[in-house]
This record gives C-alpha cells, sequence and structure tokens, in this order.
C-alpha cells in the first residue's frame, strides 16, 4: 500500500465509523433474526396496515410537496429568468430562496401554526373579516395537506435554486431558431425547451422528494406524533420500541434507505444526463 | 413568457413566503392582549433553559465546525495534490448524508455505540456529546466538503505546496499557514452552513437525549401558545444572518482576486 493513502485515513476512518457502519448495521439488523440468523421475515413484517399506510402518507406528502415545488419553482423562476420582469428582482429571490431552503425544522412549524393554525393568523381574518370558519370546510393544518403546505416553503426555494441556473443555459438562439422556423412560444416550449429541461426537472423533482421524505422535525413539531408516517414512526420506535421488535425497527429504517437512495439515484442520474445540454 | 402571467406567478409566490413570515412575527408580537408587545420575546430570553439549551448548540457548533475544518480541508487538500483518483469515491461519501436521512443514522449510532458495544459512547455524557458532534459533522459534510473543495480549485495548490517546502514547510506548516489562509472564505462558508444546521437540529439531539435548542424548541411548541412563535422569529433571523454572511465573505473574495 503506498504511503499516500495515509493521508486519507482519518476521512476514510470518520466516515467509516460514523456514516457506513451505522448505516451497515441497520441495513444487516434488516435482514436478521433477534438470535443473529438471516431472515427475510423482517421485510415481510412490514406488510402490516399501519406500517403500509405510514409509508403511504409519507410517499404521498413527499410527492405531493416535490411536485408542487418543482411547479411553483419553476414558475418563478421562470419568470425573474426569462419573464419580462425587471432584473434587479433576481438576487433578492435567489437569496431569499438561499435562506427559506435553509429554513426548516421546528421553527417552520410554528411559523405555518401561527398563520394557519386554528388560532393563525389567516384563520382567524377568514373568521372575522368574511365570516369563513374554514373548519368547517374540513381544513386542517395537521394534516397530509398541511404537512404539504408547510414543506413547500423549503421545496419551492430548493427548485428555484436548481432550477435558475439550468433556465439560464436555454440559448437565447435555440428560442430565435425555432421562432425562425414557425413555431409559437407555445411549440418552442413543448418541443425545445422541455426537453432540454426535461432531466434537470425530473432530478430536481427525485430530489425534493428525498428532501420531504427524510424530514422528521418539521413534521413532529407540526403534528406531535398524531400523525402516523414513516420517519415519525421510526421516531417512536428508536424512543420506546412501538413496533415490539427491534429488528422489525431495522427493517423500517431500511425501507427509508431504499426509498430515498433510488430517489438520489435517479437524481445522479439525470443530472449527468442534463449536463450534457446546459454547459 | 407573458408578462401579466409572470408577475401573477411571482406574487402568488412571493405571497406564499411572506403571509407565514407575517404570521409569526405578528404572533410572536400579540402576547398581550390588544396591543404589541416584546413579551413573548422577554418570557424566552429570561427562561434560563432557553440559555441553557441555545449556548450549548452554540458550544457545539463551534466545536463541529473546528472538528469540520480539521477533518475536510486535509482531506480535500490531500485529494486534490496526490490522489486525484480517490475523487470521486471521496465526493460520492461526502454525498451520502443527503441520501440517508438523518434519523436513520442516529438510530445506528444509538445500537452501534451503546453502553454494552465496544464504543459505548453513550455511556457518559463527554461521550454523547462528542457523538452528536460527529452526528452533526457528518450532517453538514456535503456543505464544507463541496465549500472547501470549490475553494482549492480557485488556487495552484502543487505549485504553492512545492514552494512551501522547498524553503523547509512541514505538512502542518503548509496546510495551517498556506492553505487554509488561501480557503478560507470556502471554509467560513461552511462554517456558516454548518451552524445554520447546528443551530436548530432536533432528530439527533432529541434521540442522543442532549440539552440543545432544537428540543427545547419542540418542547416549548407542544406546551406554550406565544413564545414558539418568538422563538421562530429568532430561528428565522439566525438563519438569515448565517446565510447573509456567507455571501459577505464570497463578496469580500471576488473583491481580492479582482485585485490579483
Amino acid at each position: 500500500m503506498p504511503l499516500k493513502w495515509l493521508g486519507m485515513a482519518p476521512f476514510a476512518l470518520f466516515t467509516f465509523l460514523f456514516l457506513l457502519l451505522p448505516t451497515l448495521y441497520i441495513v444487516v439488523g434488516a435482514f436478521r433474526t433477534p438470535l443473529g440468523e438471516f431472515t427475510f421475515q423482517n421485510i415481510l413484517d412490514l406488510n402490516t396496515p399501519s406500517i403500509r399506510s405510514a409509508y403511504w402518507v409519507s410517499i404521498k406528502v413527499s410527492v405531493l410537496s416535490a411536485l408542487f415545488g418543482c411547479l411553483i419553482g419553476f414558475g418563478m423562476a421562470a419568470a425573474v429568468t426569462l419573464g419580462s420582469l425587471p432584473k434587479w428582482l433576481r438576487n433578492p429571490l435567489m437569496t431569499f430562496s438561499g435562506v427559506a431552503s435553509n429554513f426548516a425544522g421546528v421553527p417552520l412549524a410554528f411559523a405555518f401554526i401561527a398563520t394557519l393554525g386554528p388560532a393563525g393568523l389567516i384563520t382567524i381574518w377568514l373568521r372575522k373579516e368574511f365570516g369563513i370558519n374554514v373548519r368547517a370546510y374540513g381544513w386542517n393544518l395537521l394534516s397530509t395537506w398541511g404537512l404539504i403546505i408547510t414543506y413547500l416553503f423549503f421545496q419551492i426555494p430548493l427548485m428555484i435554486l436548481i432550477i435558475a441556473p439550468a433556465l439560464d443555459g436555454l440559448k437565447r438562439e435555440w428560442r430565435e431558431a425555432a421562432a425562425m422556423l414557425g413555431a409559437t412560444g407555445g411549440q418552442y416550449w413543448r418541443m425545445v425547451a422541455l426537453p432540454i429541461l426535461f432531466p434537470s426537472l425530473l432530478g430536481t423533482f427525485a430530489l425534493l422528494f428525498a428532501n420531504a421524505f427524510g424530514a422528521v422535525a418539521t413534521a413532529i413539531a407540526l403534528t406531535g406524533p398524531s400523525l402516523n408516517i414513516a420517519p415519525i414512526l421510526l421516531y417512536a420506535q428508536i424512543r420506546g420500541d412501538v413496533l415490539g421488535s427491534p429488528n422489525l425497527g431495522y427493517a423500517l429504517a431500511f425501507g427509508m434507505i431504499v426509498i430515498t437512495g433510488i430517489a438520489n439515484a435517479v437524481y445522479i442520474w439525470l443530472r449527468a444526463r442534463s449536463e450534457r445540454w446546459l454547459k | 413568457m407573458n408578462r401579466w402571467l409572470a408577475w401573477g406567478v411571482l406574487i402568488f409566490g412571493v405571497l406564499y413566503f411572506i403571509l407565514p413570515l407575517y404570521g409569526m412575527a405578528e404572533f410572536s408580537l400579540s402576547m398581550r392582549r390588544g396591543v404589541y408587545s416584546f413579551d413573548a420575546y422577554t418570557k424566552v430570553l429570561t427562561d434560563p433553559t432557553f440559555q441553557q439549551t441555545f449556548s450549548y448548540s452554540v458550544m457545539m457548533a463551534v466545536f463541529t465546525i473546528i472538528f469540520g475544518v480539521l477533518l475536510v480541508v486535509p482531506t480535500a487538500y490531500w485529494v486534490r495534490l496526490k490522489m486525484p483518483e480517490a475523487r470521486p469515491f471521496v465526493e460520492f461519501i461526502t454525498l451520502l448524508p443527503l441520501v440517508i436521512p438523518a434519523i436513520v443514522i442516529v438510530f445506528g449510532y444509538i445500537r452501534l455505540y451503546n453502553t454494552s458495544s465496544w464504543l459505548p459512547l453513550t455511556g457518559s455524557v463527554t461521550g454523547t456529546n462528542l457523538l452528536l458532534m460527529f452526528g452533526y459533522a457528518t450532517l453538514s459534510l456535503p456543505y464544507m466538503y463541496r465549500a472547501v473543495d470549490t475553494g482549492l480549485r480557485t488556487i495552484d495548490v502543487a505549485t504553492l505546496t512545492e514552494a512551501a517546502q522547498s524553503l523547509g514547510a512541514s505538512w502542518a506548516t503548509i496546510l495551517a499557514r498556506i492553505i487554509l489562509p488561501n480557503v478560507l472564505v470556502a471554509v467560513l462558508s461552511g462554517a456558516f452552513v454548518t451552524f445554520a444546521i447546528v443551530i436548530g437540529e432536533f432528530t439527533m439531539a432529541a434521540l442522543l437525549d442532549r440539552p440543545a435548542f432544537g428540543p427545547y424548541m419542540q418542547l416549548l411548541g407542544a406546551n406554550r401558545a406565544y413564545e414558539p412563535a418568538a422563538l421562530a422569529v429568532i430561528a428565522f433571523a439566525i438563519t438569515w444572518a448565517c446565510m447573509g454572511l456567507i455571501q459577505l465573505v464570497s463578496r469580500f473574495s471576488k473583491h481580492t482576486k479582482a485585485q490579483r
């Protein structure tokens, strides 16, 4: 072994002990009986109504918040990069996006409780000014949709941060060439711009999905243990073995790694593809 | 794009972002009935638990930053200088904390380093603090590594190293007095992101049972009405300050580069 590998030793040791080994421990534990024998039973045991619904709600929240995050973020990024809006709007929007994409966790939940919660600003305002009781219409912040609307606060800015450079990469010549051949604005978008942007769009979607799927703090601060989603279930399992089997807990965590792993693999693969065009 | 549509989308988005911020600010000021007051802030800031947990998290952030710099700067430097072939692997590993949810990593810690294991870190307070700091360092690794690596790209690592070596400098001297000052701006922006992450982190601190700021906020949120909004305003101000400082130092770096 050449001596130069020694320079990597601290990094290798640290990431092995505090990143790879803990993850591996969970993955191996998911395929073991309490006595240490190999089994698929833990994975099969995940198929109970409560765990299935936890994963399902998690996936639903993550997909929908990623979808709306992509759509709204794309709209806003397109508005400042391509739309005929004043140039000075761009910098403040990007700076704000940098802050808002990092403003997650417990405080974000508080902000939404103060705004859309039972005694929140908008809730009270609608009731006082218009006599609309949103609760009567089925609105509840502590629900799937409440979670989605809250998650959008960090999803939209992340989309703006990632997609704005991609939109900048759309060359003016392409648009002019399309226009010269008689394409309308709609045709240009449908047949030129969107196919080029498609890998970045889908890749960012995967990233936003993984981002929402792993979010624990916002969900716990918003709903407490009441909402049954995968990260909250895992949190309760770590705290007090609510599933009644440590190895089932490993399997639950393993399922989360698989889902975020797939989403990120899609992201990395598609980003490599999109970089071919946008240089 | 249609100008009206562009304005419409932008205004819709801005409203969505402004309203929760306005809501939390308004709520945090309404503790006293009928008038705006800073009562909620006074309550929070004079709470001894707030002071303890907040300073605990600040301390953790500082230690995490120091540890992160000591780990990442030599590694990124070494990869650039001697081991470009290891780059893809190192980059892949530094991205893993974005893929593996933090709750899974800390789950592994609890099982791997409990009192009956070969390295019983959770057995003592110091050990648990150390474990939490390693956890934070792992969480911030993607940001820290990329910041430092981008900083190293702008300087000629090989030439600087050879020049220093021919003057008789040791590796430690080269890292501390040549490389680090040259990538200081990058290190600082990595440090501010780390600070923003650590100060509000909830999952790891709660599951390792440490008295950090994140679990304190969550506990207060479950039991009080107005104080959480005041905390949210404070947390937002901290995030804003960290990001603002990053912009400030990177603007400063562009300035020095232009003079060269």
